[in-house]
């Protein structure tokens, strides 16, 4: 037919599927999960994975953490050495737990070390949410007690940074119990009147937020990061109404008596040695 | 007779009726059927051996959530003498979710706490179905230093599915609420025997359970997740509860076998609820016997005992050889 030797052909759009739309790369640049400002990663990094355009704090990993915090980025680090087992024979825990070591590099979900910040001496520790979303289980409670032990003994400040979903679900009661030894050490602490500073970062949940991370002599929260003993979903089906928008944030927290203050990661640094100043 | 019974259980209750219906036959009819009837009893015997011996963890679970269960309310009055019941956390309000006060103990004046459930529904609703608040820890932590002030144990009972998730609790510090009573238990200087009565839900149930000695009834279950949630998680799907629950190692067993809990308190054939005053003395002879043990120590060895029972839960390795 003639009328198809001059049909206009169809022009198409690409429109990148909502996959790749996620998968940027992780290059140079880098997209910021709540404005969408796109980011230039190198500068991202230099503001402490702060969003430039609308504050956002992005996760940190732990050896970030650690680098930004510590006098001349230097620290000697605990127990790197310890792993996680299987106790319960859960299915695909092992294969979970080694896919996130080959990712994050790091051997569990928390990192401890002792370092100096503003010349103050601190045992630190820094969980990492990329590892099973922090999650504490065996490893990561035997490790925050053994922090709290040796900052009972050494009598220097413990500061520690949570970022974790909760107990772990794997490693079931054993994960539970975590709970009661981190807060059992921090109980040796508290009668040797030793300064404990719990940093609460995006997330703060479950049973990480109803053990250690609620029991600090001053309790901190990064803006917007999310707090709570129950996850937003329960609530819901529990209450049967609309929860605020605010709610189980930082400044949610702040409002309702439960945070000593929320502080912009920009300036968590100089807060903390200004803490540890009236401490020393 | 027929009522209450579990779905596992019911080969048993059928059984049980014939029996019931030879007995009443032969009253009636003057019929001599004592030996149908001795063969039927020695048949029923078998399968309640068979049934209650090999009780699954969802059976298990399943007693454990029994709606005749005995509550602490009940333990309360059946184990010990004069429970004077003391309310309220003096911040906020009085949780009837938790309740709390002094009693004796074999003559022995121990403060007693635990979760409670509630008996008809009206109890149940006015109980928040056993899910405290976070007024109900703050209750429980401000008998419990009351009991360290005045040198008495502290003996806490736990029951609950966990601590209730809602707007309210969150504001006024659920996590706190919890959190503080870990570390404060740590450190009394009382001995203090927590035994899971029922359900142990998560960080709810953890909340009064830092003791130096940790029981377990039979068919109770401890776990850090209700076993729908994790199976909601794991395979979007509440209705694996049942693969979920084997998978979390949550009974009695289990939990000794993780070296979690100190003993196992035996429970009546059937479960609690089929013999309550049975089970009172059960439990009565089992905090005498763990009281005793801890009544020698001195405060120091008390808090340094519960710290390394806490301090020793936990199966990991390490990458270096020493």
């Amino acid at each position: 037919m003639l009328r198809d030797l001059f049909r206009k052909p169809k022009k198409y759009a690409t429109i990148p599927s909502e996959q790749v739309k996620k998968d940027i790369p992780e290059g140079i640049m880098q997209k910021c999960p709540k404005c969408g400002t796109i980011l230039i990663t190198k500068e991202l990094e230099k503001n402490l994975k702060v969003c430039k355009a609308c504050g956002h704090h992005l996760p940190m990993s732990a050896p970030e953490r650690l680098q930004s915090l510590v006098d001349n980025g230097e620290y000697h680090e605990y127990d790197q050495e310890l792993i996680s087992k299987d106790p319960l024979a859960f299915p695909d825990y092992v294969k979970k737990v080694q896919a996130d070591m080959n990712k994050t590099k790091l051997n569990e979900a928390v990192v401890t070390a002792e370092g100096k910040i503003g010349g103050y001496p601190a045992i630190i520790g820094v969980m990492d949410s990329r590892f099973r979303m922090g999650s504490m289980g065996s490893v990561v409670g035997e490790k925050i007690a053994r922090a709290a032990e040796r900052a009972a003994a050494k009598r220097i400040p413990f500061i520690l940074f949570c970022a974790s979903g909760g107990a772990r679900m794997q490693e079931g009661v054993l994960s539970l119990m975590q709970m009661a030894k981190t807060s059992a050490a921090l109980e040796k602490m508290h009668r040797e009147k030793v300064l404990f500073v719990s940093v609460l970062t995006n997330p703060t949940t479950g049973g990480v937020s109803a053990s250690f991370a609620s029991l600090g002599d001053i309790n901190i929260a990064e803006p917007g990061a999310l707090i709570g003993f129950a996850g937003r979903r329960v609530i819901e089906q529990t209450v049967r109404q609309k929860l605020p928008d605010d709610f189980q944030t930082a400044e949610f927290l702040l409002k309702h008596g439960q945070l000593d203050m929320v502080v912009p990661r920009g300036e968590l640094r100089d807060t903390l040695i200004k803490i540890l100043e009236f401490h020393a | 007779m027929k009522q209450g019974y579990l779905p596992f259980e019911k080969p048993l209750m059928e059984l049980r009726s014939k029996i019931e219906e030879l007995e009443q036959f032969t009253k009636e009819k003057d019929i001599d059927l004592s030996e149908e009837i001795a063969t039927l009893e020695a048949k029923a015997i078998r399968l309640e051996n068979e049934i209650y011996g090999n009780l699954s963890t969802w059976n298990k679970i399943q007693i454990a959530r029994h709606a005749s269960r005995p509550t602490t309310l009940h333990y309360l009055k059946t184990v010990f003498d004069d429970f004077m019941e003391l309310h309220g956390d003096r911040l906020y309000g009085d949780d009837p979710a938790i309740i709390g006060g002094i009693a004796k103990l074999n003559g022995l004046t121990v403060t007693v706490i635990g979760h409670e459930r509630g008996t008809d529904t009206k109890d149940k609703i006015a109980r928040n179905f056993g899910l405290p608040h976070p007024e109900g820890y703050r209750k429980a932590l401000r008998l419990m230093q009351q009991a360290d002030k005045f040198g008495r144990p502290i003996i806490c009972f736990i029951d609950t599915q966990g601590a209730h998730p809602g707007i309210e609790a969150e504001e006024r510090g659920q996590s706190e609420a919890i959190a503080r009573n870990l570390r404060e238990m740590a450190g009394f200087k009382v001995p203090i025997v927590c035994v899971v009565t029922g359900e142990g839900g998560s960080g709810g149930a953890l909340g009064i359970g830092v003791g130096n000695r940790l029981l377990m009834l039979e068919h109770a279950y401890y776990s850090v997740i209700s076993p729908e949630g994790a199976a909601a998680i794991l395979w979007r799907d509440a209705t694996k509860a049942q693969e979920a629950a084997e998978a979390l190692k949550i009974t009695s067993d289990d939990l000794k076998a993780l070296g979690v809990i100190d003993e196992i308190i035996p429970e009546p054939k059937g479960g609690a609820h089929r013999d309550p005053m049975l089970q009172s003395k059960y439990i009565k002879q089992a905090l005498i016997d763990h009281l005793d043990e801890l009544s020698p120590m001195s405060q120091e060895e008390l808090v340094e005992d519960r710290y390394q029972k806490f301090a020793n839960i936990g199966d990991f390795t390490s990458l270096v050889t020493v």
